[in-house]
């Protein structure tokens, strides 16, 4: 076998990872989508957000000390405790569930009924809102996340490969929890949405608000849970960005990476999300590999993009969407 | 009493049919360009130029632009950065002379007027936003949002990348050279504020003006049945096809005369992903809902709103208070009661009717940062660190994206129509 082969071999793997998290995100997407038909692009600032939250309760940092000091001229900055990351991710998860309390009482609950382009837009003033809010709260500097996830490469698949290709190939064991937590949470979301009473109602307010609302499903609180639940994914999502690259801005163009994976995995499937996010991620890495050396490289920017609006002309519900069908 | 139509006689088609109908409308507009063309241009200096009136002239265009393709033919983009990337960039070849490689041989156009490059920069854009134009046949809404977000990487990814497009300078930036128009210096490090400003404001008054009178004829009412359901559109004899593809190509030649000054007149030196990334598609986007979708005047409240507001918060927040005077603490003292007030005015409401938003706490709100605007004013700025009045300004302008489109989703325009139509009667009951 080739040198390139086996290269060829390991970009595909570590592509399929970083699928993985492509998909983490666009899991996000596709929860609040389903339930409310609203294409929530604030998903991305969501995982800034509860990231940096995160990082500020388990530091123990002043929210919006710098605000404070700068108004008030004082000087505070910490309170001086340090939370283990399992107290910080229940704390960050409270937040969560009153942002998303916050979002659907003072925003969405005045735009029920409008055009679907109306609230997409609402949702890009909502990423910018708490894009600022975010830095205001626990400040602008690159955080380091660190909740006890295990990092750097993996020794036992190195040693592995190496006695078989005699090429050891480079997989972050943060690649490989983030494959796990993603799985679990997809069945968790799963057997949640098909088993329990909240899923089926859900999954009614899906299909039908009227008929949802006619049965006595309370509305308001299915939404609130279903933006509960996708800043609970934002989250998890924050956690595993975080640990790789740091809490920084750079983290909410990650929503920009999902866009494309759903596009074409379609807005209202979950399996979809998945392989959507797996092939945008083996794509673009290999595309990279492949062609990037005789382009100038850094194609990794709109390849998925080019990739999901090709797709799109001739598929344009997605891989596994509903049918559109469209009546006068 | 301050605007009316009454007594206001149309005694042919040609009356009935110009831009302004109304005779207090078509005065105002007169005077607004009298003002603009005559007046201010014996005022300004580089300051008030380079930081208000260049600005808000070039993001007019392109607002004007996106408010075609957004307000009137109901297709959104998020790619104005990338497109505006491609008017800059077509400015520049044409104004240092396109070189052009047929069959391994070199020839060189000669370096174009300036006045003209702006407008063959447009027309490139518009052919380029004619490509990206063509998935709006097949896919729709946030789709077809999504799909336009090809569009802003992939052009700023090739700008960066194809050394054709920067003359193959090292640095990868392209530098505006001096150009003149009637040996006046337009663009380069020696030009005169009124200048520029009168250039821009040439294209500016001439695009608003096409703009206006393509909306209010065919193309722009074939535009607005696509927008407001494409399916009927196209049962009632209306060409889907020609109508969106129309609207992307004339969206984006604005948006493309928009990036050419905004590259050549106002920066001057431009590096693609940073000028033209897509923070720009986002704003030019906010300006065109602040202001209005689907009006051409919402298009310059917008642009005014969204670069006058950065400005006013470092007047007001960022610069360092030089003395404060008696007057200004009262107003600082009136700010703390009103807005205790307030506070306390939300907390009853709360308490006692379980819903958290009254309208009469608002107004105490709105009436408590007017004073704090005043206070901040007088005082000369509260002196905070640059930072946080920058995140400040995400947090003000993403709480008023969502303020309008709950409360006004038609924008700054549509306040304005309804205080016209107050002024009809005021200040008589009836």
């Amino acid at each position: 076998m080739s040198d390139q082969f086996i290269f060829g071999i390991e970009v595909f793997l570590n592509g399929l990872m970083a699928g993985v998290l492509y998909a983490l995100v666009a899991l996000g997407f596709v929860l609040i989508y389903k339930a409310s038909g609203i294409f929530n692009y604030s998903q991305g600032v969501m995982a800034l957000f509860a990231a940096a939250t995160l990082v500020g309760v388990m530091k123990g940092q002043v929210p919006f000390s710098h605000l404070i000091n700068a108004i008030f001229g004082t000087d505070v900055h910490y309170f001086g405790w340090h939370l283990p990351g399992i107290v910080g991710i229940l704390l960050t998860a409270v937040v969560m569930i009153l942002l998303a309390w916050f979002v659907q009482r003072f925003i969405f609950r005045h735009l029920v009924g409008q055009e679907p382009i109306i609230l997409f837009m609402a949702t890009i003033g909502l990423a910018y809102f708490l894009e600022g809010f975010s830095d205001l709260m626990w400040g602008s500097e690159i955080k380091k996340l660190d909740v006890g996830l295990p990092q750097g490469i993996n020794t036992w698949i190195d040693e592995t490969t190496f006695g078989i290709f005699g090429y050891g190939f480079f997989i972050d064991n943060l690649d490989i929890v983030a494959t796990v937590v993603a799985a679990l949470l997809v069945i968790a979301l799963v057997i949640f949405s098909q088993y329990t009473k909240q899923g089926r109602a859900m999954r009614a307010v899906a299909d039908d608000h009227q008929a949802a609302l006619s049965v006595g499903i309370n509305l308001n609180f299915i939404w609130v849970m279903v933006w509960s639940l996708a800043g609970f994914v934002a989250l998890v999502a924050g956690i595993m960005w975080g640990t790789k690259s740091g809490v920084q801005f750079s983290l909410s163009l990650i929503a920009l990476k999902a866009l494309p994976v759903l596009m074409l995995g379609g807005f209202t499937s979950i399996p979809g999300a998945i392989v959507g996010g797996l092939i945008i991620g083996v794509g673009e890495k290999l595309f990279e590999f492949i062609v990037g050396p005789m382009v100038g490289g850094a194609t990794e920017n709109w390849f998925a993009y080019v990739l999901a609006l090709i797709f799109l002309v001739f598929r344009p519900q997605g891989l596994f969407g509903e049918k559109i069908i469209e009546r006068v | 009493m301050f605007y009316r139509e009454a007594g206001d006689f149309k005694t042919s088609y040609v009356d009935d049919g110009q831009t302004f109908p109304i005779k207090f409308d078509r005065y105002r507009y007169y005077f607004v360009l009298f003002v603009a063309f005559a007046i201010v241009p014996l005022l300004v200096n580089d300051y008030w130029v380079n930081a208000i009136f260049l600005p808000f002239l070039i993001y007019s265009i392109a607002a004007i632009g996106l408010n075609i393709l957004v307000g009137y033919c109901g297709q959104v983009s998020l790619g104005t950065g990338g497109f505006m990337a491609v008017g800059a960039y077509a400015c520049y070849k044409f104004m240092t002379g396109m070189d052009i490689w047929i069959g391994g041989v070199q020839y060189a156009l000669p370096p174009i007027n300036i006045f003209f490059s702006v407008i063959l920069a447009g027309f490139v854009t518009a052919f380029v936003g004619l490509l990206f134009g063509l998935p709006s046949l097949r896919i729709k809404g946030f789709y077809l949002a999504v799909a336009t977000l090809a569009a802003q990487f992939f052009l700023v990814w090739l700008f960066n990348k194809w050394s054709w497009a920067y003359n193959y300078s090292a640095s990868g930036q392209i530098n505006a050279p001096e150009r003149e128009i009637f040996g006046v210096a337009i663009t380069g490090p020696s030009t005169e504020a009124w200048a520029t400003y009168l250039f821009c404001l040439v294209f500016a008054t001439l695009t608003a003006l096409v703009a206006r009178n393509l909306t209010r004829g065919s193309v722009g009412r074939k535009w607005m049945a696509i927008r407001d359901m494409d399916i009927a559109a196209e049962i009632i004899g209306v060409n889907p096809l020609r109508a969106k593809l129309s609207a992307f190509a004339v969206s984006s030649f604005y948006v493309g005369i928009a990036g050419a000054l905004f590259f050549a007149v106002y920066l001057g030196a431009v590096e693609v992903g940073e000028a033209f990334g897509i923070q720009k598609s986002f704003i030019v986007l906010f300006m065109v809902i602040i202001g209005g979708l689907g009006s051409i005047f919402g298009s310059f409240a917008g642009a005014a709103f969204l670069v006058l507001l950065p400005v006013l918060l470092k007047l007001m927040l960022a610069d360092q208070a030089q003395s404060i005077s008696p007057v200004a603490n009262v107003f600082g003292w009136l700010f703390l009661a009103l807005f205790a007030i307030s506070a306390i005015m939300f907390l009853v409401s709360a308490v006692r009717s379980r819903s958290i938003i009254s309208t009469s706490a608002l107004y105490w709100l709105g009436a408590s940062i007017a004073t704090f605007i005043i206070y901040a004013l007088t005082i000369g700025g509260m002196g905070w660190p640059t930072d946080i009045v920058a995140h400040l300004q995400f947090v003000i302008v993403g709480a008023l994206i969502i303020i309008f489109l709950v409360a006004e989703p038609h924008g700054l325009a549509q306040l304005w129509r309804v205080s016209k139509e107050k002024l009809r009667l005021w200040p008589f009951p009836h």
